[in-house]
Formats: C-alpha cells, sequence, structure tokens
C-alpha cells in the first residue's frame, strides 16, 4: 500500500502555475528522494501534504486519507521538518522541542534527552540566539523524539555542518529500520544517494524522472576512462559520445548506456591497456536535467 | 595607559556619528518639537490665570503628583505648568533615547561581532566606549542648550531665560546619566537585550522611586535621578544644585564603566544570560498556552497601561464641575442632560476613550496569528495534528479574554481614583458596568479583525483604519456636528451611554450578532484559504 500517493497536482498561485500535474507514490517502509532545481515545486508539494496549502486539482492523500480534509488525523502519524525553521525567539529550544511533541501527543523523555546529546543541542538558551543550525535540530529533535509513521523532511540538513548530518543520516536510517517512510527533499545529493531508495526529480511542477537510483542509472550515461596502446581516431563523432577529454593516450568521456556495448567493441580494436567505468553520479543525472531545463526555458522565453 | 587604551577614538567618534546621521537628529527633532509644542498649547488652552488656578487645583491630588510629580500650584503661570505637566516625561524619554542608542554602539556591536572588527584596526580598547560616550555627550549638550534656548525664545510671559536653561539642562543631565546607567550595563551583561533590559528598569525604579517619594516623603524622590529632575522647579524656584548632582554622578557612572570595560575581555560579560527553561510546562503544550506565553510581555505591560490610563482619569473627578464651568468646547462634547451631575455626564466621554484605547490590545493580539503567519511559525503548528479551526479558537479566545482584561482594569482603575479623590463617590457597580458596556463593541472590533484574518490576510491593517473611525466620528461626533448615521456605522455608536442613558439591551445582542457572524465567516474562511506560511 501507498503511504503517500499524489496525483495530476495541480497548483497555482494568481496566474502562476507552481505543480503542473504532480505524480508520485511512496511505500511503506522506503525513503523516497525528492529532487529538483529551485523552484521547481517541492516545497509547494510538501505543503499541499501537509494541508497547508490546497490544491488547485488532484488528488493528495496520505495513509490514505485526503491531504486537506484529513489533516489533523494524517498529523497524528507524521512529523516535519521544514528547511527554514522559524521558532518563537523569547521562548527556549527545549520549550519548543516539548511544544511540538506535546501538540502531536506522544511524549518520549529518554528518547528526547539522547537526541539533545547526539546533535550537541543546548536546550536552556531563548531560540532568538540559535543559529540556523541549531534552530534546525530543535525541529529535528523534536521530529525524531515522537516516534511517527512518516517523516517529511524540506531540505533538513541545509544548516547543519557535516558531523551532524551525519548524525542526521544515521537517525534517518535508524527510522527506516524500524519500518517507517521519509520524504527527503534535498539538495544535498550525495545524502540522497547514500539514503534514498528511490528518488523523484521534479523541475518546472513535474516530475521529469523517477524510480530507484540504478533504473535511473540504466537510462543514461556511465563515465569511461581508457588508455590504448594506439590513438583511437575519430572518437568525438561516434554516435552516444559526450564530453571527450583527452590526456596523452588517455581519454575520458561519457556514453550513453545504449551505445555501451558497441563502444567498447570499437575501442577494444586498439588494444586496452586501462580500462576504468565509473556509474554517474546522482549528480551527473541531475546536471543533465539542470542543463537541458536551462536549454528549454531559453528556447520558450524566445 | 589610558591614553593609548583610547587611541584612534577620533576617527570612531566620526564613524559613530556618521551610523546615526539620521537617528539622532530624529530622536532631537522629535524631543525639542514636543517641548516647545506643549507651552503653546497650554497657553492657547488656559490663556488666563483662574483657567490656569483651576487645571491647578484639579490637578492638586496624590494620583496626578505619582505620575507628573510636585509642581507650582500657587504660582501656575504657564511656565510652571509645562515643568509640572511635561519636565518628567519628557525626561523619561531623554533616558530612553540615551540607554537605546549607547547599547547600540557598545554591546550590540560587540554581539554582533561588529567591533571586533574594529579592534583589529589600530584602535584602543576602550575608544569605542569613549566614543559613544562623547557622542552622547554632545547629544545631549546638544538637546540641553536647544530646547532650552527654543523654549525661551516662544516669548512666553512667565518663560524666562533662566527657567529655560535649566529646563533643558535638567532634560540634557537627565540624559548623561542614563547613557553613564547604559554604559556601565553594556559592560555587565552578555547580551544586548539584557543590558538594555537592565538599563530601563533603573530608569523604571527611578520613576517610581520618584513616586513615592513624592507622594509620601520629598527627601526619598532624592534618591531618584528623575525625583532630582523635578527638583530642580524650572520656572518656579529655579534650583540648580540638582543638575549638579546628575552630572556629577554621570561622570562617576562613564569613570565605572571605563573600568569595567579595561578589566574583562573583548565578548565578555560580568553577568551571564540565564539558562532558561529546559523543558516546556504542560500549559506552554497547547495553541492557547503558546500564543499566551509569546505575548505575555505586551500583554502585562498594557494591562499596567490601561490601569494607569484609568486611574489617571478618575483622578481628576474630584474637580470637574469647577473645571468645566466656562469650558465651551468641552461642554458641547457633554449629553446635556437634566438631573444628572457634569462628573456623571462626563463618565460616558471617558469610557468611550478607555473603550477604543482598550481595543488596541486585543486586536493585536488577535493580528498575531497574522504576523507568526508572515513570520512562517503557523506551519509549525500546523503540521502537527493541530486544526485550523482550534488554532483560531485558540487565539480568539486570547483576544476576547485580553480586550476583557483591558477594559475591565480601565474601569477598576477609574472608581479606585475616583473613590480617592471624591467625597461623594460613585458606586464600583455605577462605573465598572458604565465601562464593561462596551465589551459588546469591542467583541464585533475583534470579530472583524478575525473576519479580516480569515478571508481577507492581506488587508489585515484595515482594521486600524477602522478603529481610527470609530474614534474619530464617536469621540469627536458631537463637537463635528456628525449626522448620527455616521457614528452608527462603529460599533461603539450603539453603546448606551451609561449611567446617563438607561441601560438597553437590543444593541449589545445586535452587537453580539454581528460579532458572532464576522467571527463564523472568519472561521468558514480560514480553513479554506491557503496557510503562507
Ligand atoms: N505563496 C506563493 N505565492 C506565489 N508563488 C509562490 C508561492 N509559494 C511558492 N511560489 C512559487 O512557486 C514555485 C515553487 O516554489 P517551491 O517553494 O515549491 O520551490 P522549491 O522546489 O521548494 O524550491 P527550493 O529548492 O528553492 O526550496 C516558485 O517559483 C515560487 O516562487
Ligand atoms: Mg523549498
Amino acid at each position: 500500500m501507498s503511504i503517500v500517493e499524489v496525483k495530476n497536482l495541480h497548483k497555482k498561485f494568481g496566474n502562476f502555475q507552481a505543480l503542473d500535474g504532480v505524480n508520485l507514490a511512496l511505500n511503506q517502509g522506503e525513503i523516497y528522494g525528492f529532487i529538483g532545481p529551485n523552484g521547481a515545486g517541492k516545497s509547494t508539494t510538501i505543503r499541499i501534504l501537509l494541508g497547508i496549502l490546497k490544491a488547485s486539482e488532484g488528488k493528495a492523500t496520505i495513509f490514505g486519507k485526503d491531504a486537506w480534509h484529513d489533516a489533523v488525523e494524517i498529523h497524528k502519524r507524521l512529523a516535519y521538518v521544514p528547511g527554514d525553521v522559524n521558532l518563537w525567539p523569547n521562548l527556549t529550544g527545549g520549550e519548543v522541542i516539548d511544544l511540538l511533541i506535546g501538540l502531536r501527543g506522544g511524549n518520549n523523555k529518554h528518547k528526547r534527552e539522547e537526541l539533545l546529546e547526539r546533535f550537541a543541542l543546548d536546550p536552556s538558551k531563548k531560540c532568538r540566539t540559535y543559529s540556523k543550525g541549531n534552530r534546525q535540530k530543535v525541529a529535528l529533535v523534536a521530529a525524531f523524539a515522537s516516534d511517527p509513521e512518516l517523516f517529511i523532511f524540506d531540505e533538513p540538513t541545509s544548516g547543519l555542518d557535516p558531523l551532524m548530518e551525519q548524525v542526521f543520516q544515521e537517525y534517518v536510517q535508524a527510522a527506516k529500520n524500524a519500518g517507517k517512510t521519509v520524504l527527503l527533499s534535498s539538495h544535498i545529493l550525495s545524502e540522497v544517494e547514500k539514503l534514498c531508495d528511490r528518488v523523484g526529480i521534479i523541475r518546472q511542477g513535474k516530475i521529469i524522472e523517477s524510480g530507484t537510483l540504478s533504473e535511473m542509472r540504466h537510462l543514461t550515461r556511465t563515465n569511461l576512462l581508457v588508455e590504448t596502446k594506439e590513438p583511437i581516431p575519430a572518437i568525438d563523432e561516434w554516435k552516444g559520445i559526450h564530453n571527450v577529454q583527452k590526456d596523452g593516450q588517455t581519454l575520458d568521456f561519457q556514453v550513453d548506456s545504449e551505445e555501451l556495448d558497441a563502444v567498447i567493441r570499437y575501442v577494444s580494436q586498439y588494444g586496452i591497456v586501462k580500462l576504468e567505468s565509473a556509474p554517474p553520479t546522482l549528480e551527473d543525472l541531475f546536471m543533465r536535467h539542470y542543463e537541458h531545463k536551462q536549454e528549454t526555458t531559453e528556447g520558450g522565453n524566445s | 595607559m589610558f591614553r593609548s587604551a583610547s587611541d584612534n577614538i577620533g576617527s570612531l567618534i566620526t564613524f559613530t556619528l556618521r551610523k546615526d546621521r539620521v537617528r539622532i537628529p530624529l530622536w532631537l527633532i522629535g524631543i525639542i518639537f514636543f517641548t516647545i509644542l506643549i507651552p503653546l498649547a497650554l497657553d492657547d488652552m488656559f490663556p488666563t490665570q483662574d483657567e490656569r488656578d483651576v487645571m491647578a487645583e484639579t490637578l492638586a491630588n496624590p494620583a496626578v503628583t505619582a505620575m507628573v510629580g510636585p509642581g507650582d500650584i500657587e504660582n501656575y503661570t504657564i511656565g510652571a505648568m509645562t515643568t509640572h505637566n511635561m519636565l518628567l516625561f519628557t525626561a523619561v524619554v531623554v533616558g530612553l533615547m540615551s540607554i537605546l542608542l549607547v547599547i547600540r554602539h557598545t554591546r550590540t556591536e560587540e554581539e554582533d561581532g561588529l567591533s571586533e572588527l574594529l579592534l583589529a584596526l589600530p584602535v584602543g580598547r576602550l575608544a569605542n566606549l569613549n566614543a559613544t560616550l562623547f557622542v552622547l555627550t554632545v547629544t545631549n549638550i546638544v538637546l540641553a542648550l536647544v530646547s532650552g534656548f527654543s523654549l525661551y525664545a516662544l516669548g512666553l510671559e512667565s518663560m524666562d531665560l533662566e527657567g529655560s536653561l535649566l529646563y533643558g539642562v535638567a532634560l540634557g543631565s537627565t540624559g548623561l546619566f542614563f547613557t553613564g546607567v547604559a554604559a556601565v550595563f553594556a559592560q555587565v551583561s552578555e547580551s544586548s537585550r539584557g543590558a538594555t533590559g537592565l538599563s530601563i528598569a533603573v530608569l523604571l525604579l527611578a520613576y517610581f522611586i520618584r513616586a513615592i517619594g513624592d507622594v509620601s516623603n520629598e527627601t526619598i524622590s532624592l534618591f531618584s535621578p528623575l525625583g532630582l529632575v523635578t527638583q530642580t522647579k524650572a520656572y518656579s524656584a529655579n534650583e540648580w544644585w540638582p543638575v549638579l548632582f546628575l552630572v556629577g554622578f554621570s561622570a562617576l557612572l562613564f569613570l565605572l564603566a571605563n573600568y569595567l570595560n579595561a578589566i574583562r575581555d573583548w565578548g565578555a560579560a560580568f553577568l551571564h544570560a540565564r539558562a532558561g527553561r529546559t523543558h516546556a510546562t504542560r500549559f506552554l503544550q497547547s495553541p492557547i498556552g503558546l500564543f499566551f506565553r509569546t505575548q505575555r510581555t505586551a500583554f502585562i505591560s498594557w494591562a499596567i497601561s490601561m490601569l494607569v490610563l484609568g486611574i489617571s482619569y478618575g483622578s481628576v473627578m474630584g474637580d470637574l464641575e469647577s473645571f468645566f464651568q466656562g469650558n465651551e468646547l468641552l461642554e458641547q462634547m457633554l449629553i446635556a442632560e437634566e438631573g444628572y451631575s457634569l462628573t456623571e455626564q462626563f463618565i460616558p466621554a471617558l469610557m468611550l476613550v478607555m473603550g477604543i484605547l482598550a481595543t488596541v490590545p486585543p486586536i493585536m493580539a488577535m493580528n498575531k496569528l497574522i504576523g507568526e503567519e508572515k513570520k512562517n511559525r503557523i506551519e509549525s503548528i500546523l503540521a502537527a495534528p493541530v486544526s485550523r479551526g482550534k488554532l483560531l479558537a485558540s487565539n480568539l479566545i486570547i483576544a476576547a479574554f485580553n480586550g476583557f482584561v483591558m477594559i475591565s482594569l480601565s474601569g477598576i482603575g477609574l472608581w479606585l481614583a475616583a473613590e480617592a479623590v471624591m467625597e461623594d463617590s460613585f458606586s464600583f457597580g455605577t462605573i465598572y458596568g458604565a465601562s464593561l458596556v462596551f465589551y459588546p463593541a469591542m467583541l464585533v472590533m475583534i470579530g472583524a479583525a478575525l473576519f479580516l484574518i480569515g478571508v481577507a490576510p492581506r488587508f489585515t491593517g484595515l482594521i486600524w483604519v477602522y478603529v481610527v473611525f470609530s474614534f474619530i466620528t464617536n469621540y469627536l461626533g458631537g463637537l463635528l456636528d456628525l449626522p448620527e448615521w455616521i457614528e452608527k456605522l462603529s460599533p461603539f455608536g450603539h453603546i448606551p451611554a451609561l449611567p446617563v442613558e438607561k441601560m438597553e439591551w437590543t444593541p449589545i445582542v445586535l452587537l453580539i450578532s454581528v460579532a458572532a457572524i464576522l467571527i463564523i465567516l472568519g472561521f468558514i474562511g480560514y480553513r479554506k484559504r491557503d496557510i503562507e506560511g
């Protein structure tokens, strides 16, 4: 059963079409990465899921319930951490954590203390004095301490230092191991790559790619580094080969997956000395879409 | 050592002045403008000595003395009147100005890490403090001289050069004193808020010590810098010794601040921010608790202000009859009603002013919800299992409670003071009822604010237009000869003028129904719309 299901979601802000038919599904127990360039519509999708914004068209359900109508019921079973955590300046971090946990109804004292320690957060300070990272920790501690079935994170680590990011990843992993479902929107692709089972890429209000990382890699390019005895003629002109870089007899390029076989055959004629291949990183995938986006927006504007 | 510690102070002074090239002139212009405006207005309102003596009579009671200090009641010239009514308040404002400016240039800069940049340049450790002290000293001297000479320049008969200068210098030396206080607390406290808070606490304490002293034993007042200010008796006895004391103490405070700055590390302090609670109370863990907690300080300050307002209105009740005779303006505003004393007839007008003023804090409490939304804090609450209805209802309860407390305190204050100054006072029920009868009108205003939050969140500011409209049409309606239906456009226009008129329930029921309808529509709108954040 899908924990989160979004079908043909549209959202208009005045005349501006922020979401233009988003489709998403999160299965029980998986970590779903939600990535896309700035302004693509990630936060808007998440806010509709939270019932804070009302969809113009389409359907969003969580736990099989309508995200708008049954918001209160749904929220009993989920925790949300925004990227830009805004807190009440005259309350202390500890008070805000208790407030957020208390509103949700759960209370796990032991877990709270452990989290405070792991995230190295002083709960006796007024929120006014917290840095961005510390404000984010407040929301993270409150989320992890309340033990929900679904976590929704919107760029939760944008202000955390690498050490804290590590702690965050550990807790997300632990949540997954405990059978929880996680929706993680992030610009830190290494984090998404490390944690997520499946990834959805959104651009201009549409999901343009989604699936497991290996499925997505399959559709894309592989990085190859070859050194041959004899120089390979006209490699640049070969179909499906991109970004060729020459360094003496060593060549570095990318190959479209469907051309890989042919390219290897061709190259092997020239006596391979060394061959290294690397799967594309999420960054490569993402960059490809991003570059593509710029082409289309330029075209669209003219 | 001291010299090198203040190296390069000249360029820092220039720098400080440049940063405040708008702020300081604005403060000065504002203060001086009011200083010269008041005697002109008084001269206009009380042109003859007889009228001034009536006023003196009215004001000669302990409640007023506690508020504004002692005055030269025997010889109540325009000058003496200005000193009596304005010197203390203006001195408090000057003190506040000095505190805010000093903290801004000392602890705030340190806290923000700005003066670290400066310390890395070839400037002495004490240079920033002394540059600030220098700038504030100059500011206060300018204030003293300009306000002194401008008062004299008004050319009013009773305002001679000596009195005018003393008035100005009393203000300037208060500024110097609180410059010193703030400079010391800027060393002592770790945060700029802490330093500002402690300095303002000293200012308030000075005010209250003086208030107690002025009504009981004048020697006590001498322990307060503000008590010294009123002891100058500008335009009557013209005493200069209190100014000398103030300047002398200021110099000591300047030295103390320098000493404390010299013996501490940069960024360090003698008092550390107190650790707050690590856990929330049970009460806080609900929207209502949260809203109450985040508005607590504003609530308490407003509550005290409303009580003081009620007391100050009540304290003039004793001599109202004589005061009214011959004042056409005021007589015109009253409803000429047979069988009621002038004092009684004055009550509905007072209650109206207090009722509309008491509407301000509950509307602010209601609009807090939209403020929270704009600051992106509502989303954290709505992401928890809290319905929009519950959120809005919590805020409504807070606002309605707030309004009830405000209007009650203003009525209670008025009754308490009237009881103290009048020989034949009113019953508590009469006064409290006359004040509480405005509550339904207040509920309509709160309802209108809620309606805007739910239905037109971009236009929540419009409610203030309605408040001002209510005030103008109802308070000045009689004067301006407005048709009655315009008054009735405001909920305050429907309230029976107790105790002069009889109680009428029809408009009350009507107002409560209107409030209920606005509230219901607001709820419907709020549950349907997008939350911005
Ligand atoms: N309340 C609003 N009114 C008008 N436009 C809005 C509103 N909220 C979002 N938008 C627009 O909708 C688009 C999608 O915004 P959204 O915040 O969902 O992007 P995002 O993918 O989260 O971007 P980022 O990575 O920068 O967080 C943006 O172009 C944004 O300007
Ligand atoms: Mg976003």
